[in-house]
């Protein structure tokens, strides 16, 4: 099963990655958890330099901005191809 | 594709002055020199403009920002002591695209990368005040000498802001957590190298996302401004913003802490208090104060810093706009 972690303290930006990864997700039909993760040791701990960021299976794929959904469809297909 | 965008935007911009002209003074029929007509033909000519301006220059500016990546700033920064140091991480904090959210993973980045906290903090205090919107709008209704200005006075702001606070030794005033955070050493650093083409699908989100966010502040804001222009005595602020009232800096830089606004909202009501009087440095400091120095920018800070070193923080960026102030008043 996929992990998806979005990386971000709650401002708006963070939310829009958040539905967009709900709506990739659940329009590829995949199985995928999503954790937000908005503590600043948590999100650190990935060597971000800017939110939001989007970890997907412990990989970084995004940082500092919104991603949009053809990118995020095409990391998650990635993604499944690698497990 | 680019190219039909491009020369609409020249069209649109060189017919709207006229445009907006004939709206107020043909079209609605008032007579010019009239307040509704003077306000009017403000409106139509300003919220158009400021709108293209806004477009096609964080249009420009985003593409540019594809190029700079904040792991190499780190990197860069990371070799260089005080005084150089500063002005490297103030210069990238002018340049890097900044929304609050950002500031706390930036600040963490830094210190972990074992820069000093000066250092650090030029390249904090610098970012917000350099935003590109308020860059683009101040030369849409201000030229370009005045944007220019402003980014000067950020960046030096930033610098000796920086230096200032580096050399108090505030290191203790950090939540403890930022020193003990340990990177995942598997950490890969996310590393794109983009074509042409990403960089202008990058630059055309941000560029939605930036105008999308702040088009209606702007249209409200150039409202009051255009309500100003036609409405309010020429000199109706010379009294209170004017060069003569030596303590009009010190008071906008003061009543600028606690409002907060995007700087889309707030250029447009410094341009016309400015056209009623206000002198340049006044209605700069003002503005600054007001987009640099927020509410919530404190409370994200807050997270990383304790209250001391915010305090500190915050005052000493306000006693520096204050000083930037006066000596705008002096020398323009």
């Amino acid at each position: 099963m996929l992990i998806i972690k979005i990386l971000g303290s709650g401002c708006a930006n963070c939310k829009r990655v958040e539905q967009i990864a709900h709506k990739v997700v659940s329009e590829m039909g995949v199985e995928a958890e999503i954790i937000k993760v908005t503590e600043y040791p948590d999100i650190m701990a990935y060597n971000i330099m800017s939110t939001p960021g989007l970890v997907i299976n412990e990989k970084v794929v995004s940082t500092g901005r919104i991603p949009t959904p053809a990118e995020v469809t095409t990391w998650v297909a990635n993604a499944l191809e690698i497990a | 594709m680019l190219t039909i965008f491009v020369i609409a935007w020249l069209v649109a911009y060189n017919i709207i002055q006229p445009l907006a002209n004939w709206i107020a003074y043909d079209l609605l029929s008032l007579p010019q020199g009239s307040h509704l007509g003077e306000s009017l033909a403000f409106f139509f000519y300003d919220v158009p403009k400021i709108l293209l301006l806004l477009s096609g220059m964080i249009f420009l500016i985003s593409l540019l920002q594809t190029f700079i990546d904040t792991q190499k700033v780190r990197v860069m920064v990371e070799k260089r002591g005080e005084g150089i140091g500063n002005v490297m991480a103030s210069l990238f904090g002018a340049i890097t695209p900044f929304c609050s959210c950002s500031s706390v993973p930036l600040f963490i980045g830094f210190v972990q990368a074992g820069i000093p906290l000066g250092i650090t903090f030029s390249f904090l205090i610098t970012s917000p005040l350099m935003n590109e919107v308020a860059f683009v709008l101040l030369i849409g209704l201000f030229g370009w000498k005045v944007a220019l200005l402003y980014l000067l006075s950020g960046i030096t702001i930033g610098i000796i802001s920086g230096l200032i606070l580096g050399r108090m030794k505030l290191e203790r005033f950090v939540e403890g957590f930022v020193y003990e955070i340990k990177p995942q050493s598997s950490g890969q650093v996310l590393e794109e190298k983009l074509t042409w083409k990403e960089r202008v699908n990058r630059a055309t989100e941000s560029t939605r996302e930036i105008v999308g966010k702040v088009w209606l502040f702007v249209i409200v804001g150039i409202g009051i401004g255009a309500f100003i222009h036609g409405f309010v005595p020429q000199d109706a602020l010379t009294g209170i913003m004017g060069k003569g009232a030596w303590w009009s800096v010190p008071v906008s830089v003061i009543l600028g802490i606690p409002l907060y606004s995007n700087a889309a909202g707030i250029i447009p009501i410094v341009s016309a208090m400015l056209s009623k009087g206000a002198s340049l440095g006044t209605a700069l400091a003002f503005m600054m104060s007001v987009v640099g120095l927020s509410l919530p920018e404190a409370v994200i800070l807050k997270r990383v810093l304790k209250t001391p070193l915010l305090v500190i923080f915050f005052a000493v960026i306000a006693v520096s706009i204050i000083l930037t102030g006066y000596m705008f008043n002096w020398v323009l």
